[in-house]
């Protein structure tokens, strides 16, 4: 167990025990205060030390402040840095003593030493008190202007530092119109850095209330300012470089030769050894090949891109530190998974070496998995059953499950169960645990390995299978194929025997199945089994297992065929194990390449909140929530399942372009709005009925009330009918949505609660989506898994081509909807919003 | 691309320092990292990855490397991208082991606030403004108070350039780039080490299943007034893929280099941001002005065969109910001339053993034998000077178990592995024929130094 906070700072011997220590620093300080003698630099040097060293280790020093600013006076510049430190870190604590500073840091934003200059320009920006900004503005202002570089680079990060104290001050003093021209002008190419830096930040800041801003952050993206940097991008430093590739991320290119030109210019910077601007490039070139608009064309240029990256990846891999090969393997295993057909002849390269760190050779596993063809399988899985046998034991599992999970991709398994039966005999523990689970797996998909597993499987002691999950598949198996294991009815008699000190309710509620599918087959051996199953069962604590024996009691009762019919019906392979994660969020992690979000493997709206999602804020406006296919997927047939390859690597709104060209069948594409034709049909029906909806509202307000959940409250108005007519079979493609989403200013925001009854109904994405779509408004985008969605959608005017974008989020828990809404005639977004509201309402409404 | 918070902290989790640089970050960052790193055995892994987030305790996202066993630490809030922030880790540790000579947690507490000014100057606000130690230097402005070197001479990573009685100036890379020699001179030098880590894993039979050579070229130069360096390498080197690929409409496949088959072909590499490639395509040389400090010139990878420097032989067998024996036979597959140093031999012995008696070879010096019983471990180290190239040597193992065991027993043992050192060896052939330095004046003949070592990586050998 983690110790308590509290206690968890282990005591060092520098770190003095009580307040005593500081006391005497400030009476040594006060006393060196005014001293000229000679050497008292070097005196004050030691003191300083020691003050810093105390706040390093997270004593308060706040309160020599005063004795601090005092020794201040001094022309030595490493006492001044030190003096600086300090001041910087205890000025917000003390906003009153921090007025002191402002003397000597604002004369020595004046001294003649571009060093001092900046170095005090540096510190005042960094006192963080409010009321003292306006002292900000002058020495900001001549930083600015200041002929040195050095203090240049410096004021540019203060204005960023001054719009976080504030923001008004800043704006209104209009420094972000001298950054940008800075930015465009200065010599220093690390000034251009930090003006593009601090550009973006306050730009994206500013966007969510400014249309101004909207367009000023649009601006640094256009064509002729991605060329200015990427022109030059050698002048800047590899960190630099990095900055300016993330903006080349967001520009969205004009044509093929555009593509072709930003791609050459950056080839070489694939080259390079620092693996965070090699990713910063690969980026680029993922998503410029995504914006390419013939398909042909797209899935060379992707397959040419995987194959160039490929190799300069690898090297990075191996030539750094085991964190940082963490971090680009991260990236390999996103894109291996993506395109395993690309990395199959590469698998070598993701053996694992004995002395990597676990968390490496867990990334390892997963994309020697993900690419097991048929031309590599044998080699894979030979090499991953070398691991079985690995001293590390969470290894050794995990390489196993890796072997099953091989197994369960192949068309061809017979090797494969071969090994697997083979880690049976090696007798340890965990290895029979973890290949039983694999056996169960291999079985439900491919029943007819059943008699070469059955024999082995029937050899082993349930004795020594002591984890739950091993037991639950070893019982299960004697269920399933009890007619060809001779002793099942005796090795589950044994173990029913044992219920009471069966702790896992999973392996109880297993017991129960299988003593009900052995009596089918083996009626007089098992009855008498079963009878004590059941009533340990009936008599079991746990509810479920309580639940279950009671059930099959029951049902036995009522007629022994169809307790059979229910309980063991005819065997039925599994054709496909359900995916943990959705391809919609694959793709947004995709989208989210070089970032935190491949790490993870989860994408940023999981674990950060808006604010914080930093340089992808634009994309994740919309190009990384994915297109919802699910809307379709009803309607289109097996098409969906022949999404081959290739098609992984094109990010959805493409792949459905795709879909629609390469099949000669439009019906993919189209078919959500067909569906739109007849549920606007539904809805006319829905307006015709009122009265009959009334009576349905209310009784389910009296089903609430009869389980107490004291929903008394009337019902929500309904707001007036809407004036709005709405086209009920608008279109709009993704890509258009996606131009104007980020052209048009948001009109309008809003927060709306949502009824019970529709946070019910909203368990998956798609049912809102359904229901939206009844009231003529369409989801073009969706993503996100309880308790957060987010929708985008969009509809149009029913006379006129005139749109109503609007991004939706809902959280369940909170059962909160925001919605911002864009619209190209912003005087009627309001009418519209009415009309959202309104149709949002009776989301989960009979 | 910010970061909130930097530090670094001692193994014990005391901070040696600690910068905030946007406040946003709660208090108790420090204390949250370490208990998350000490305790995440909880989780079932062994170490914590160096990337983590604590979602449920302040939703900041962790960064850390771990540096001669300090881990440097940088936090954030947004979503940025982790290469950038490791390799910025990293560079960090580079930067300020340029400055101090050496780097330990005494060098940096003795030298803090000079970290401080360097922290100060690397980043601002949270983005990196530079970490080059070259233009660092005219911002720094406290002297670097340098360890004795005599103190770290067990550690000294000079060491291992050290062949026999070639000696090699073993303090040079440990000096800082900035600290004035005692004799108030700087030597006008340069080093350019070629060092290669070799992976090898071989089969029970002694056939090589995988091998790759991870090549460096670093350099370090201690040169006044940086004047330009052209290196030049093998001329029949090769490298696997042409050198740039062109995009076009017409051509989307990489353009290839047709590669002949001879001289020393490399899968891939990549090269400093300071090395110009003019006349690279042309006659394999790499011209550049070597900023100050130690920085890798070029990456290289390589899968091309090579000959392992060690074959290595193992044998364990069943001798009776609970005794089994183990021999273990290494050789040294390299020149006379070489001598290999810190070899270790190590081997997972089956579980259930209990004891472990060892027999080395009549006259065997300078080797030890260990059991490790915690984690059944054998391990046989050979000290320095004991393997020649093409010696032999032999380890026989009789080992006691606890339980009677049925199966397979290579199942339960193995593989071995060894590390090693070989100085003044590179397996992959590449060399640096020359090493011109723009010259300043006709007197002007600075040292240079071109130093070669093979290193051990993972090199397994199954049984």
């Amino acid at each position: 167990m983690p110790p308590p906070a509290a206690s968890s700072r282990y005591p060092s011997p520098s770190q003095p025990s009580g307040k005593s220590e500081v006391t005497d620093l400030k009476s040594q300080l006060r006393q060196l205060a005014g001293s000229r003698a000679p050497g008292v630099d070097d005196s004050k040097r030691d003191l300083f030390k020691k003050v810093i060293s105390y706040m390093t280790i997270g004593i308060d020093v706040s309160s020599v402040f005063g004795e601090m600013v005092m020794c201040s006076a001094t022309s030595d510049i490493v006492l001044k840095k030190m003096c600086y430190l300090y001041v910087g870190n205890y000025a917000k604590g003390n906003p009153d003593l921090s007025l002191l500073t402002i003397n000597f840091l604002q004369r020595d934003c004046k001294d003649e030493d571009p060093m001092i200059r900046g170095l005090a320009l540096r510190s005042l920006c960094s006192l963080r008190v409010p009321n003292l900004v306006e002292y900000l503005l002058g020495p900001l202002g001549s930083g600015l202007k200041d002929n040195n570089s050095y203090v240049r680079t410096i004021a540019v990060t203060g204005v960023l530092k001054l719009y976080h104290i504030s923001a008004s001050t800043c704006i209104d003093a209009e420094f972000p119109a001298t950054l940008k021209s800075l930015m465009l002008h200065d010599s220093d190419a690390q000034v251009v850095a930090n003006c593009l830096a601090a550009l973006q930040e306050i730009w994206s800041l500013e966007a969510s209330h400014s249309e101004e801003a909207c367009r000023e952050k649009e601006s640094l993206l256009s064509k002729p300012l991605i060329y200015y940097f990427l022109n030059r991008i050698k002048e800047f430093n590899e960190w630099a470089q990095c900055l300016i590739l993330e903006l080349a991320v967001k520009y969205v290119p004009s044509d093929s030769n555009d593509i072709f030109d930003i791609m050459n210019l950056l080839e070489d910077r694939l080259q390079h050894a620092n693996g965070a601007v090699v990713l910063a490039t690969v980026k680029v070139f993922l998503q410029l090949t995504l914006s390419m608009t013939d398909v042909h064309q797209q899935v060379c240029a992707i397959v040419s891109v995987y194959e160039r990256i490929k190799s300069p990846l690898l090297t990075l891999v191996s030539s750094g530190s085991p964190e940082q090969s963490y971090a680009i393997l991260s990236h390999l295993h996103l894109l291996v998974v993506r395109a395993p057909f690309i990395f199959a002849s590469d698998y070598k390269h993701f053996y694992c070496q004995y002395n990597e760190p676990s968390y490496v050779k867990k990334l390892k596993l997963e994309m020697l998995t993900a690419i097991a063809n048929e031309s590599n399988t044998y080699e894979i899985v030979t090499e991953l059953c070398e691991y079985a046998a690995n001293v590390d034991i969470e290894i050794a599992r995990e390489s196993i499950r890796a072997v099953g999970k091989i197994a369960l991709q192949q068309y061809d398994v017979n090797a494969i169960v071969d090994r697997l039966l083979q880690f049976l005999e090696m007798e340890k523990d965990y290895v029979t645990a973890e290949t039983l689970v694999l056996v169960k797996d291999l079985l439900r998909k491919h029943p007819q390995w059943s008699h070469d597993c059955i024999s082995v499987v029937g050899g082993i002691s349930s004795k020594n299978i002591q984890e739950p999950k091993a037991k639950a598949a070893l019982i299960w198996m004697l269920g399933e194929y009890a007619q060809d294991m001779s002793d099942a009815p005796y090795i589950l008699e044994n173990l029913i025997e044992n219920w009471e000190e069966e702790h896992s309710a999973e392996v109880r509620l297993h017991l129960l199945t299988a003593a009900m599918k052995c009596f089918f087959k083996r009626a007089p051996e098992t009855q008498k089994a079963l009878g004590i199953a059941l009533a340990a069962g009936i008599a079991d604590f746990h509810q479920d297992v309580h639940d279950r024996a009671l059930f099959y009691y029951r049902v036995l009762q009522y007629d022994v065929h169809v307790a059979e019919s229910v309980v063991s019906p005819p065997q039925q392979a599994v054709s496909a194990f359900a995916d943990t994660q959705s391809s919609e969020i694959k793709d947004r992690i995709f989208d989210e390449f070089n970032s935190l979000s491949v790490i993870y493997q989860k994408p940023s709206y999981m674990f950060t909140d808006k604010e914080h999602r930093g340089p992808f804020e634009f994309s994740e406006e919309l190009g990384s929530t994915s297109i919802t296919p699910e809307v379709s997927s009803d309607i289109v047939p097996a098409q969906q399942f022949e999404a081959n390859d290739k098609d992984l690597l094109l990010s959805t709104d493409e792949k459905d372009d795709n879909k629609g060209l390469s099949s000669n069948n439009c019906s993919a594409y189209t078919a959500p709005y067909e569906s739109s034709n007849i549920s606007s049909q539904m809805q006319e029906l829905a307006i015709s009925g009122p009265a009959a909806s009334a009576t349905t509202t209310q009784s389910s307000f009296d089903f609430d009330d009869l389980l107490g959940l004291g929903l008394s409250a009337a019902p929500a108005p309904t707001p007036s009918p809407p004036l709005l007519k709405l086209n009920p079979r608008a279109s709009l493609d993704p890509r258009a949505f996606q131009q104007k989403w980020r052209q048009l200013p948001i009109s309008l925001t809003q927060e709306y609660s949502v009824n019970p009854q529709g946070i019910a109904a909203l368990t998956v994405p798609q049912s809102l989506i359904k229901h939206m779509q009844s009231h003529s408004i369409h989801c073009i985008a969706s993503g996100g898994q309880s308790p957060n969605f987010k929708f985008f959608f969009f509809a149009q005017k029913e006379a006129e081509p005139s749109d109503y974008l609007t991004e939706c989020i809902i959280n369940s828990s909170s059962a909160k909807a925001q919605i911002k809404v864009k619209a190209d005639d912003q005087s009627t977004s309001q009418a519209f919003a009415t009309v959202f509201e309104t149709a949002l309402s009776k989301f989960g409404m009979p | 691309m910010m970061i909130s918070q930097f530090f670094v902290l001692s193994q014990r989790g005391d901070n040696i320092v600690f910068r905030d640089y946007r406040a946003e970050v709660p208090k108790g960052s420090t204390e949250t990292f370490f208990r998350k790193v000490k305790f995440w055995k909880e989780d079932g892994n062994a170490e914590a990855p160096p990337i983590f987030f604590s979602l449920n305790v302040d939703g900041v996202n962790y960064f850390h490397v771990k540096v001669v066993g300090l881990y440097f630490v940088a936090t954030t809030r947004v979503n940025v991208s982790p290469s950038l922030v490791l390799e910025l880790l990293q560079r960090i540790a580079r930067v300020i082991k340029d400055y101090l000579g050496v780097l330990n947690e005494d060098s940096f507490r003795k030298n803090f606030v000079l970290v401080y000014e360097l922290l100060d100057e690397v980043i601002d606000f949270g983005y990196v403004q530079t970490t080059s130690t070259e233009v660092l230097k005219s911002y720094v402005f406290n002297e670097p108070i340098v360890i004795a070197p005599a103190r770290l001479q067990p550690i000294d990573p000079a060491a291992i350039f050290t062949q026999g009685a070639k000696r090699m100036p073993g303090t040079a890379v440990t000096k800082s780039v900035v600290a004035n020699d005692p004799s108030g001179r700087r030597r006008e030098e340069i080093f350019v080490d070629i060092i290669e880590k070799i992976s090898v894993t071989f089969s029970s039979s002694g056939y090589i299943l995988t091998s790759e050579i991870d090549g460096t070229i670093q350099m370090k130069s201690y040169l006044s007034g940086n004047p330009e360096i052209r290196i030049a390498l093998n001329e029949d080197l090769n490298i696997g893929r042409g050198g740039r690929s062109v995009y076009g409409i017409a051509s989307f496949t990489p353009y290839y280099r047709s590669s002949s088959g001879s001289g020393v072909i490399l899968d891939d590499c990549n090269f400093h941001e300071s090395v110009r490639l003019d006349s690279f395509d042309s006659d394999r040389t790499l011209s550049l002005v070597p900023p100050d400090g130690e920085f890798p010139v070029m990456n290289y990878r390589m899968t091309q065969e090579f000959k392992p420097p060690f074959h290595v032989n193992t044998l364990i067998e069943e001798a009776g109910r609970l005794k089994a024996e183990v021999i273990i036979k290494i050789r040294a597959e390299f020149p006379s001339d070489i001598i290999a140093n810190t070899i270790t031999v190590q081997m997972p012995l089956p579980n259930f053993t209990s004891r472990a008696s060892f027999e080395l070879e009549p006259g065997a010096a300078g080797q030890k034998t260990d059991f490790k019983e915690s984690n059944k471990m054998l391990e046989w180290s050979l000290k320095k000077a004991s393997i020649v190239g093409g010696a032999e040597h032999t380890l026989r193992a009789k080992l006691t178990f606890s339980q009677e065991f049925h199966g397979n027993i290579t199942k339960e043992a193995g593989p071995v592995s060894m590390t090693f050192t070989i100085p003044m060896y590179n397996v992959s052939k590449l060399q640096v024929k020359y090493l011109q330095i723009a010259k300043k004046s006709s007197s002007y003949n600075p040292y240079r130094w071109v130093r070669y070592v093979t290193q051990a990586n993972s090199y397994v050998a199954r049984i």
